[in-house]
């Protein structure tokens, strides 16, 4: 859109969770370009997920933990400003000055800059291997240290692991305590109060939740203060806890989570007010008293407190988003709601948690020996929910709090039950109730989002209202919604592979396996519709399904006509029909010899030569009735099939690996190429591409394949899960410091399971995001063998090794096979007239239909006969 | 039109066709084709009294029905329909031969060439459902009758 007039100026200061969503929001709604954006960060890096700052230990990539899309920040009238920290507000003048000593004007200020980690008075809190727990900085510090300890224990005489304590045990100090853990080093919680996660459970729940926190083996101290930090005298590190009941404790490294301080010295210092316990002081609308200054998230004090929590922060975003187009907005007040993201300790608080409300009630369930604490509060009458909390189990948690205000129907007691044992009615959310709080997105909105703009699947509906996307816990409750709305709507959530199968690519596959059965006929009569004869869906994936549980040659038999035409004759077509063929190169080895063997055959047949993405080369432009001839030439050169036409194993990529490079800590190459030979040919819902690099260094990009593995001074770490394409992601981390031997059974495991219950057409990523439980089944499945099926996949992929043959030797010396690259049943010795190409850059490509058309000049490639 | 229903009805009933009449030419033998997987076939019509060649892709079903539809693209323009997949499809209570294309996955109906799924394609300008032709399997020959007024 034109603009008149030249764009206001918002000067955003920290570039934090909120910082992003006021950006996010502004640049959505503000369609006429009204204002311009400059955000300074004082972290180096873009706008990231801080809820999710623990997940850094699993993911170690902070790129993962950016929030959003990147996009916003290549926006032209949004500038991000990183590692640049502002030093002073002039709101007299309308400026701020940044580290660099830069003046910058300002039409609106808004200050986001959040909170840092509270240090408590207590002496040595500045000792080397003190950590606070804030940003990404500080995680990574706190694993090197870690690292660092473990390294040195393994030095000394003895074998100890790390010691670690936390100091704070509310929701940050519980999230570090297993952070440490995760990372193999012991945890103590020390906690000043009575009980764990004071401010948000009861004593109760508290009592609980430290039977489960002692249960993950982690120590918990309450009511203890620390005296002093003592430093080793050996190291001059920290050493020692002394408490302040003459106790000590040995450590070798200390979290501080006691809390948060605003960020409000900036505001201070320009005179702005600021309130009793910190934080910037403003009205509903987040307006300080100065005009022209806005202050939201942590550092605003707003209703006379400053909130700890994403989901306010982020109304305040969308209240400055909108009061800067002219809405009239208000803070509606904030939901305090919280739930503890530790793996394996369910606690969650919402609402009146300690029965503040005059005349309320309170129900309490609690099993003891479950470890399960439940409370409702109520009002007097036992029917308006107030609040709650729940330690152990929280599975009622995402639907119960969005009812706080509301009357619960049937008698309360009934929501506290275990699950199963009934009575809990089945709840309808009133329209306006909030489901998920980060993003603030009514019951209604994501109902709307079934009924009104057709999203049929969760992923669909969290990409239309955010639901979903922060801290995931409102996600169950989504899926209810969802599923409810699809219901209501008659639509049925099918599975079925196409019309000829009721059941899902993964029930078939199992059916077939247990059945035993071998060909489509077969199969289509037992399991599919009756008297059909399936389509290109269901016959291809019967190929496949067949491939692993009934190997034999591609073109055997009656599987032949179930083939794509790229397995039917083993090349990949193009758009003009002709097809491209690419031998194997295991691991982007090739000898010289090779190469110039392949050079020699791309060169008499005329084929367009390109390198691939995967290590190896592609010929273009060869007709179906060349392929056996090109073939006989490169098996004679010791290729064979690349499989690069198939649903299966494409290439294990490689870097070259510590034989040449010096960084190099164990030999990829050779990883590479045994990995490629073990699993070339198996066949699989979708494609599998594999990398090894040789350290850390990663440069074979192994996390973005289905399986990457990283080596490691001890082995090899295995990564799975990624993918380029048109949704990149990057493999997680499966297991760590295997040696090869385990590495592979590992990843045979791992690719067969995909092989089993993966959908059509599903890569591993979206595989892993639909398995219940995610990549923590995955590993259940694969180290634990929590299904007991793991001989069984172990002996399957052992058969398919041994079965493996090249298809493309396989096909040349059966005269029945080589009949179907004939190109005409009628005139075998003619070709298609129609494929004709034009030069470019020194080789060939298809001509255009214009270009045909206007007779433009056709090459004739060596042993291409043109016809015009 | 009337190209359509000749075919539709040679389709339902193969030897219905005057297999002597005069345009009929054969093809190959019916042992030739594998079931249900297309091969293509390069014959020759008179157009406005000029020989053309017209490549066909033929078909044989698991019940030994031939059908012959045109073996270009109708997306693409490529001459590759005989490689793609053949199928059945429920409509309107019958279980209809298909063919789909092994480009875009247009999925075509054997009998009549009628488009019955356009995988969100538009056919290229000229082109629509496959042209079709009438099949009789004479003998264990594969016959097809040439439609001597196609343009
Ligand atoms: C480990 C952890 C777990 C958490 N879990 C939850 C949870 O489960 N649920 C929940 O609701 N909340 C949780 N939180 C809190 C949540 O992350 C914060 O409420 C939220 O990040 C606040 O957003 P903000 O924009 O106000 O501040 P921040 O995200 O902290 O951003 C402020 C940014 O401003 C920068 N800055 C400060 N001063 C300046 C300056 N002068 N110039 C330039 N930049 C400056 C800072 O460096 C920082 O990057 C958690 C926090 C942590 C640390
Ligand atoms: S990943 Fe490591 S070993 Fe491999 S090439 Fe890069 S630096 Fe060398």
């Amino acid at each position: 859109m034109p603009q008149d007039t030249e764009p206001r100026h918002l000067v955003v200061i920290g570039g934090g969770m909120t910082a992003h969503r006021l950006v996010e929001a502004l640049r959505a709604r503000d369609t006429a370009g009204s204002w311009r954006i400059s955000v300074y960060a004082d972290e180096p890096r873009r706008p990231y997920d801080r809820v999710a700052l623990t997940s850094y230990f699993s993911k170690r990539d902070p790129e993962e933990l950016s929030l959003g899309d990147d996009a916003l920040w290549h926006d032209e009238l949004v500038t991000l400003h990183t590692g640049t920290p502002v030093t002073a507000i002039d709101t007299a003048a309308r400026t701020v000055t940044d580290d660099l000593g830069r003046v910058t004007p300002y039409d609106e200020l808004v200050l986001a800059t959040g909170s840092s980690a509270a240090v408590p008075p207590i002496p040595g809190a500045d000792l080397p291997g003190v950590f606070v727990y804030r940003t990404i900085d500080d995680v990574a510090a706190l694993r090197g240290w870690v690292a660092e300890r473990e390294q040195a224990g393994r030095g000394a005489s003895y074998d100890r692991p790390v010691r670690g304590a936390v100091i704070g045990g509310g929701l940050l100090g519980l999230e570090a305590a297993g952070a440490l853990r995760a990372l193999g080093a012991q945890a103590t919680v020390i906690q000043f109060g009575s009980h764990l996660m004071n401010a948000q459970i009861d004593l109760g729940g508290g009592e609980a939740l430290k039977r489960l926190i002692n249960g993950m083996e982690v120590g918990v101290r309450v009511g203890t203060a620390t005296k002093a930090m003592v430093p080793s005298r050996r190291t001059g590190h920290v050493g020692r806890l002394d408490f302040t009941d003459g106790t000590r404790l040995d450590v070798d490294v200390v979290v501080l989570a006691t809390g948060i301080r605003p960020r409000d010295e900036l505001a201070r210092a320009a005179g702005l007010t600021v309130g009793e316990r910190g934080g910037v002081v403003v009205d509903d609308t987040c307006a300080t008293a100065v005009p022209h200054v806005w202050a939201i998230g942590e550092v605003a004090c707003i209703q006379g407190s400053c909130v700890g929590l994403v989901a306010p922060g982020y109304a305040m975003a969308e209240i400055v988003a909108d009061r800067l187009l002219g809405g009239a907005a208000t803070y509606p007040g904030a939901d305090t709601a919280t739930k503890l993201k530790l793996s394996g300790v369910d606690v969650a608080s919402f609402g009146d948690a300690f029965a503040r409300t005059e005349r309320s009630m309170e129900i309490v369930w609690a099993d003891p020996v479950a470890g399960v604490y439940k409370k409702l509060v109520m009002s007097d009458d036992a029917r308006t929910l107030l609040g709650g909390v729940f330690v152990g189990d929280a599975s009622a948690y995402a639907s119960l709090r969005p009812m706080v205000g509301a009357e619960l129907p049937g008698d309360p007691s009934a929501y506290l039950l275990p699950e199963g044992t009934g009575g809990a009615p089945d709840l309808e959310l009133p329209e306006s109730a909030t489901v998920c709080s980060c993003n603030n997105v009514s019951a209604g909105e994501v109902r709307a989002a079934v009924t009104e703009h057709a999203c049929t699947d969760i992923g669909a509906v969290k990409a239309c209202t955010k639901a979903g996307t922060s801290c995931g816990s409102c996600l169950p409750l989504v899926k209810k919604l969802v599923g409810t709305e699809l219901e209501r709507l008659g639509i049925s959530v099918s599975t079925a592979l196409c019309e000829h199968f009721a059941l899902s690519r993964a029930q078939l596959y199992d059916a077939v396996r247990l059945a035993g059965t071998r060909t489509f006929s077969e199969i289509v009569e037992r399991f599919g519709r009756t008297g059909s004869r399936g389509c290109d869906i269901c016959r291809p994936v019967v190929a496949s399904i067949l491939a692993t549980t009934a190997p034999a040659h591609v073109l055997e038999g009656e599987r032949a006509s179930l083939q794509d035409t790229n397995d039917h004759v083993m090349a990949n077509i193009q758009k003009d029909g002709s097809y491209s063929v690419v031998p194997r190169m295991a691991g982007g080895e090739v000898t010289p010899a090779g190469l110039i063997a392949i050079g020699e055959v791309a060169r008499d047949y005329g084929l367009y030569t390109k390198i691939t993405g995967g290590q190896r080369v592609d010929m273009f432009g060869a007709r179906m009735e060349q392929l056996p001839e090109i073939w006989a030439r490169l098996i004679e050169a010791g290729f064979e099939s690349g499989h690069a036409y198939g649903k299966s194993l494409r290439t294990v990529k490689s870097c070259v690996g510590s034989t040449w490079c010096r960084f190099g800590v164990q030999d990829s190459v050779a990883l590479a190429v045994l990995l490629e030979l073990r699993y070339r040919g198996l066949r699989s819902p979708h494609k599998i591409k594999l990398g090894v690099s040789g350290c850390a260094r990663e440069c074979a990009e192994a996390r973005g394949k289905d399986v990457g593995v990283i080596a490691t001074d001890n082995g090899w770490n295995v990564y799975v899960g990624g993918n380029g394409g048109f949704t990149p992601r990057h493999a997680q981390l499966l297991a760590e410091d295997l040696d090869t031997d385990t590495l592979i059974r590992v990843i045979d495991r791992f690719l067969l399971y995909y092989v089993r219950t993966a959908d059509r057409l599903q890569r591993t990523a979206p595989w892993m995001e639909d398995l219940e439980g995610g990549l923590e089944t995955v590993r259940a499945v694969v180290l634990e063998d929590s299904l007991g099926i793991a001989a069984d996949l172990d002996a399957e992929m052992d058969a398919h090794v041994a079965n493996y043959v090249d298809e493309w030797k396989a096909t040349l010396e059966d005269p029945e096979k080589l009949r179907k690259f004939a190109p005409f049943v009628n005139a075998p010795g003619e070709s298609d007239p129609d494929l004709q190409y034009v030069p470019v850059r020194g080789q060939i490509r298809p001509a255009t239909a214009e270009e045909r058309r206007a007779g433009a000049v056709l090459v004739a490639p060596a042993t291409l006969e043109v016809r015009s | 039109m009337s190209t359509l229903s000749a075919a539709a009805e040679a389709a339902t009933d193969a030897t219905a066709v005057d297999a002597t009449a005069v345009g009929h030419q054969d093809v190959c033998l019916l042992t030739d084709l594998t079931p249900e997987r297309g091969a293509a076939a390069l014959l020759t019509e008179t157009v406005d009294g000029e020989p053309r060649r017209t490549q066909i892709a033929l078909v044989r079903t698991v019940g030994d029905l031939v059908l012959a539809v045109q073996h270009r693209d109708p997306v693409t323009g490529a001459n590759v329909m005989a490689r793609g997949l053949v199928g059945t499809r429920l409509v309107d209570g019958e279980e209809v031969p298909t063919l789909a294309s092994p480009l875009h996955k247009q999925v075509y109906d054997l009998r009549t060439g009628a488009c019955l799924d356009a995988a969100g394609k538009e056919p290229l300008p000229g082109e629509g459902g496959l042209r079709t032709w009438p099949v009789a399997v004479v003998d264990g020959v594969v016959r097809v009758l040439l439609d001597e007024s196609a343009s």
